[in-house]
């Protein structure tokens, strides 16, 4: 429970944004997330302790009521809370061999929007994600500038992204720049 | 920038996803401990390096994370297979053995 | 004011859209759509350069991206200045400044002009005879004089206030080139269903419709077809027309590299409009349709302004409506020249004569010429001209000999034929064929998923090039995947199509030690040079290439390797395909250094990470270091101190009350599963089994051939959850080495590891009043000795905030590491900091935590460290499980040099005189008077003055230095030797009390 003592949160994209005519680049709201890894035999019991199933293609994603599991690799999802909700204390009581870490503060999402979105993501992102082969919903660690990154479309002209707290000022930076150019 | 298709992954990504990991089916002895120096030689310091197709191991660091083997030309740099991580070794005409 | 040589009715150009620009500081006027090279030559300026080598006079040759000679500096403004730019492709926009380059101290009276009569002795391979010796006169003598002399523009001398933009791209089908061809095969791709970029390096596709006036397709003018087609193509969803775009290289897997020229052409960008924006695209097919370039007539003084192209000339007239003169010459030897004197002679200009070097030439533009009243003269050549700033006449001989005459003339247009560009083809690892009948290379074996179509690929007919193209394109799209269908009706078509001519010089460039007949114009190479190559030994044409410097420049010899090339032949007495062809290299046409690094500029260039507390230590004075890409507090002056004053203040604080440093950087992983244990076993030379949940271990990583890899402590948080810690530059290459062994030596374990370094800000809190300072924030954690000793950890809160509290020590005080969750991190420093004010605690950084260490003889991997290091050397053997049946690097440590004698171990080395400050890296000896060069023995590692010690302290490695206590030994410097006594490796509390003190 918040105290009057409790220490501050300080995002680190606190108070950042960029705004052109054809996309946004705002940071993501803070949210809950695990890095989450399970072999094929578990994932059952974890998809259930999660709410819904953990989806088992490459590229994919799921999502339910605020809470998304991006398929990063064949044993491991990146899972995202907007919600509010804790995520840990439902998995805690799953058996079935898993790890689940907190990687709430190690991530920061930044959503890119507008009809310049792709273009902007394009400046530094080496995969085809036009919408054709990158759907909305698709999701897929990556590479960004001189950055890795988690890229996931949320939408038909919107993007997170999802990159290391301390990579986060370069790619909001590269973002933000990427983005005058978005007209493309 | 090479393609590289990541059985993981089930499609092909670009190469500055990947990353190189050096010579593949080179096996691990479970009695490492007690190996004499020339097996031990052989199994950490010599190394094929053919000219033609070689079986190498890949990392899809930016990608799934997951290591994996490939079977490459290195006269014309082009892929002639990936393969998971602990499949067997695929046979190939023309590669040396 | 109408410019003189524009020429009323005539191109496609509107006349009411004036634009002014200068040259050489002179006021002109253009039109809009006009290139400087179309606007110069519209008011007569036909003077515009000076040759590289020679300084001689220099005119425009050609009117595309092929120029050799017109290149000129644009001067935007004081920092936009851009050297080298072809005037034949820079677009005219109101303002622009152009400056001619390589002439002093003007273009017309050139004090550089004495090397072309100095020539003899600059001929072929004077640069490599002639400086040769003495050495080391190269470097300081010549090597400066020829550059200050040589070189052509200069280049900008302020950092490039422009932005570049950068674009990963993906399609079906990519089309390179916007031609007849390009727009077929784009057209065809396109209607199939594939996505597709067409990418030309004109401001308006075209290709050679733009000057060939009697191209006709589906029943209309070819250029409004051309126009009609980008349009469609325009409008369509799966298509993307780059405009301004030069492909200028082809790389492996259908990756080609383009550059689009967004902004020089306008007077007044936008500022968000980047200068240039690379693109790379990734195609799944590649449909070459680059075209093919015009050779000139290789004869003595051709580089003379006025003497051009022929294609040029048209280019000129039907596109940007101007005469390059008025009374015009033709030197040809195949018929495209004809047409352009057709059109200037309809055009109203005088073409006073056709020189022919055929016998006989015939058909139907032969005809034509003939009937506008032009004269021919077939089997003659031109053996020289008149005029050094401007032509002024040509000499004309029957080709084997005779009288000879003169015509005077302002312009003279030539054509040996033409040369299919295949540049990209031969860039995608191609191979070209020599074709006998008509004496060019085209593309033979293909090495990626690409065609070649159109003039490039030896199609001359147009009509027969329209649908090799659309067949092309149809099918790259089919192959690629779209769905197809039937391809489209054939178009019909008629124009003009050329193949012949002739390569190699022409009679008259014969043997003349002073007759200057080029073949490369911006690397001033003759046909006399060439011979003189081959005839001073080279016989491969790559000799003759770097020999001459022919084809070396910046046009990359795309008028003058095959003319080059024939004469090496010819004077070699071999077939051409014999003497081969010099390799096509990326780039095409010059590529920008802006273009290429794009985004990556300023802080850009490569990223700066920031801990959570960075900007805690900013206000506080902090100066910063770079460890990596990190940005790390190195020590925090307060006013009137250097460093060393603040590293010395901050060092006793800490030991005498406490002090809070910011130790985020370190690596972290969180190792979980049933079989954590187990694995980090196997990873590191430590037991770990028996650690209780809540105790933490020192723990050594080796690579697997014994050396030691990497350091750090280890929390046992659970039996199946340990939370491991590495050094900063380790962390990426530390979770890369574990997770090689988790896949692929032990995928049996179940085991997963996260990286958990950016999840925990880790505040350092070390020195007697450490646990005083921490405790009113800590909630849910006992922490007293009993219940907190050294080298343990637990989980609580604190300032109500979760932490993984480590009790550890990196300076020897009682010590402990508050991870909190990374947006906490400064927040929770900030509580720190205020209690820690309390008790007169600092902040310190890096430089005193080094010291600190240094003085309890802890390693820095890395440092003492260098990957040949053992943990024995390290006297870290009590850190190796001995009992362990494997790890790795266990067998990598047996080695027999591993466990020889006299191998370096670390010690402590204390100078004689207290005050003295070792250097790093400094060798050891043991006999400072022996010869040198003398027998090192070791080198200092770590070296720092002690405050808290009062005296110097210094580890290194030295050959059996335990043996070795107590002696002295010498640190030979450039001012004097050292004396030092090798000591043990611990300065300060031998006995380790202050860990509980």
């Amino acid at each position: 429970m918040a105290r009057s003592n409790e220490a501050l949160r300080r995002p680190a994209l606190e108070g950042r944004a960029a705004s052109h005519a054809w996309v946004s680049v705002t940071p993501a709201a803070p949210a809950s997330r695990l890095s989450l890894r399970t072999p094929a035999d578990s994932v059952g019991a974890v998809s259930k302790a999660l709410g819904f199933a953990l989806p088992q293609k490459p590229k994919t994603s799921a999502q339910k009521n605020g809470r998304a599991a991006l398929w990063l690799g064949p044993d491991e999802w990146l899972v995202i809370d907007e919600s509010g909700s804790e995520i840990s204390p439902a998995l805690g009581k799953v058996k079935a061999f898993h790890s689940a870490v907190d990687v709430s503060h190690r991530n920061v999402g930044i959503v890119v929007s507008g009809p310049g979105a792709e273009a902007t993501i394009a400046a530094g992102c080496p995969q085809d994600i036009l919408l054709a082969t990158f759907p909305v919903g698709a999701c897929s660690r990556t590479v960004l500038g001189k950055i890795e990154i988690v890229l996931w479309r949320t939408g038909d002209t919107t993007f997170r992204v999802e990159c290391w707290r301390s990579f986060s000022d370069y790619a909001f930076t590269f973002l933000s720049e990427a983005a005058r150019d978005a007209a493309v | 920038m090479l393609l590289i298709r990541c059985p993981y992954c089930e499609e092909e990504r670009p190469e500055l996803e990947f990353r190189h990991a050096g010579e593949a089916h080179l096996v691990r002895p479970g009695n490492i401990a007690e190996m004499s120096d020339e097996d031990f030689e052989g199994f950490f310091f010599i190394r094929q390096n053919p000219k033609g197709l070689v079986y190498e191991r890949w990392r899809h660091v930016h990608g799934c994370a997951r290591f994996f083997n490939a079977v490459r030309d290195t006269v014309s740099d082009k892929f002639v297979t990936t393969y998971k991580a602990g499949e067997k070794k695929p046979v190939i005409k023309g590669a040396a053995e | 004011m109408t410019a003189p040589f524009r020429v009323a009715g005539k191109g496609r150009l509107t006349p009411a859209k004036v634009v002014r620009f200068t040259f050489d500081g002179e006021h002109y006027s253009g039109l809009e759509g006009d290139t400087l090279a179309s606007a110069l030559l519209a008011n007569g300026v036909h003077l515009v350069g000076r040759s590289f080598k020679y300084h001689r006079p220099r005119g425009f040759l050609s009117a595309g991206a092929e120029e050799p000679n017109a290149l000129v500096g644009i001067h935007r403004d004081a920092a936009r200045k851009t050297p080298n730019v072809r005037a034949t492709v820079q677009e005219l926009h109101d303002g622009l400044a152009a400056v001619s380059q390589n002439r002093w101290p003007s273009l017309k009276h050139d004090v550089g002009a004495v090397n072309d009569l100095a020539s003899p002795f600059f001929s072929a391979g004077f640069y490599y005879k002639t400086f040769m010796w003495p050495k080391a006169a190269w470097k300081h003598l010549y090597e400066p004089r020829i550059r200050e002399a040589a070189g052509l523009g200069v280049a900008p001398d302020q950092p490039d206030p422009d932005h570049y933009a950068a674009h990963y791209g993906h399609c079906d089908v990519l089309v390179l080139g916007g031609g007849a061809a390009g727009l077929a095969a784009a057209l065809a791709a396109a209607e199939a269903g594939a996505r597709v970029i067409l990418a030309d390096e004109q401001a308006e596709p075209g290709g050679a419709l733009r000057f060939e006036s009697g191209a006709v397709i589906d029943g209309r003018n070819g250029w409004d077809w051309a126009t009609a087609t980008v349009a469609r193509l325009r409008a369509m969803e799966n298509v993307r027309v780059l405009t301004r775009t030069t492909a200028f290289g082809y790389y492996a897997q259908n990756f080609v590299g383009l550059t689009e020229r967004v902004s020089d052409h306008l007077a007044a960008p936008l500022p968000d409009l980047p200068r240039e924006r690379l693109w790379q695209v990734r195609a799944k097919r590649v449909v070459i349709a680059s075209g093919a370039i015009e050779r000139h007539m290789v004869f003595p003084d051709n580089d003379r302004p006025g003497v051009m192209l022929a294609s040029a000339a048209r280019t000129y007239l039907n596109h940007y409506g101007v005469a390059v003169g008025r009374q015009v010459g033709v030197y040809t030897a195949n018929d495209s020249a004809y047409h352009a004197a057709i059109d200037l002679k309809k055009a109203g200009v005088d073409v006073v004569a056709i020189v022919d070097l055929r016998d006989n030439p015939q058909g139907p533009v032969v005809d034509e010429a003939r009937a506008l009243g032009i004269e021919i003269n077939a089997g003659r050549a031109v053996v020289g001209v008149a005029g050094k700033l401007r032509v002024s006449a040509m000499t004309v001989q029957p080709k084997n000999g005779g009288a000879s005459r003169s015509i005077a003339i302002d312009a003279l247009l030539t054509s040996a034929g033409w040369t299919p560009s295949v540049h990209l083809f031969s860039q995608s690892r191609g191979k070209v064929a020599f074709d006998d009948e008509t004496r060019r290379f085209l593309p033979g074996a293909y090495a990626q998923d690409c065609v070649s179509v159109g003039a490039c690929n030896g199609t001359d007919d147009l009509e027969a090039a329209l649908a090799e193209a659309a067949g092309a394109g149809h099918a790259a799209a089919k192959a690629a995947g779209a769905k197809a269908g039937r391809a489209g009706a054939k178009l019909k078509a008629s124009g003009e199509g050329w193949s012949g001519g002739m390569l190699g010089a022409a009679p008259g460039a014969g043997a003349d030690s002073k007759a200057k007949a080029f073949i490369d114009f911006q690397n001033d190479v003759t046909a006399k040079d060439i011979r003189q190559a081959v005839r001073e030994g080279m016989r491969s044409i790559e000799h003759v290439k770097r020999f001459t410097t022919n084809g070396m420049a910046t046009d990359q010899g795309k008028t003058s390797n095959m003319h080059g090339l024939a004469i090496a032949a010819e004077t070699l007495g071999k077939p051409i395909p014999e003497v081969g062809l010099t390799t096509f290299r990326a780039p095409y046409t010059p590529v920008t250094f802006g273009a290429i690094v794009n985004h990556a500029r300023g802080s850009l260039f490569d990223p700066t990470r920031r801990t959570p507390m960075h900007g805690w230590a900013e206000r506080h004075g902090a100066v910063f270091e770079d460890v990596g890409q990190w940005k790390r507090a190195w020590y925090f002056p307060k006013a009137g101190e250097d460093m060393h004053a603040a590293v010395d203040r901050e060092c006793v604080t800490v030991r005498q009350s406490a002090g809070i440093f910011d130790a985020s950087t370190l690596g972290k992983i969180e190792v979980v599963g049933p079989d954590a244990a187990a694995f980090m076993e196997l990873l590191y030379t430590n037991p770990w089994q028996k650690l209780e949940p809540g105790r933490c271990r020192y723990g050594i990583m080796l690579r697997e051939d014994g050396f030691i890899y990497d350091d750090g402590v280890v929390g046992r948080l659970a039996d199946d959850r340990f939370h491991v810690t590495t050094t900063t530059g380790g962390a990426a290459r530390v979770m890369n080495h574990m997770e090689d062994y988790l896949q692929t030596e032990f995928p049996h374990l179940k085991v997963y590891l996260t990286s958990i370094s950016e999840q925990w800000a880790v505040i350092a809190v070390q020195g007697p009043k450490s646990r005083e300072i921490i405790a009113p924030l800590v909630e849910g954690i006992d922490l007293s000795d009993a219940a907190m000793p050294h080298m343990s950890v637990r989980e609580g809160t604190i300032c109500g905030v979760p932490t993984r509290l480590f009790r550890m020590s990196f300076t020897g005080e009682r010590g402990f590491e508050i991870n909190v969750p990374a947006d906490y991190g400064q927040a929770v420093w900030e509580a720190v900091w205020a209690e820690g004010q309390k008790h007169g605690a600092c902040a310190y950084g890096t430089e005193a935590m080094h010291v600190l260490r240094a003085e309890k003889g802890y390693i820095i991997v890395g440092q003492e460290t260098d990957g040949t290091v053992t943990t024995n050397d390290a006297g870290l053997d009590w850190a190796v499980g001995k009992k362990k049946a494997d790890f790795v690097g266990i067998r990598g440590m047996m080695r027999p040099d591993l466990v020889a004698p006299g191998r370096k171990q670390l010690v402590g080395l204390r100078t004689k005189n207290p005050k003295v400050v070792l250097e790093e890296g400094a060798q050891i000896v043991a006999d400072p008077k022996q010869a040198v060069p003398m027998t090192m023995i070791g080198h200092v590692t770590s070296s720092y003055w002690s405050e808290n010690c009062g005296h110097s302290i210094a580890l290194a490695l030295v050959e059996g230095g335990r043996d070795r206590m107590g002696d002295t030994l010498y640190v030979p410097m450039p001012d004097g030797t050292i004396e030092v006594e090798v000591s043990g490796t611990v300065f300060f509390d031998e006995k380790g009390e202050r860990l509980n003190g």
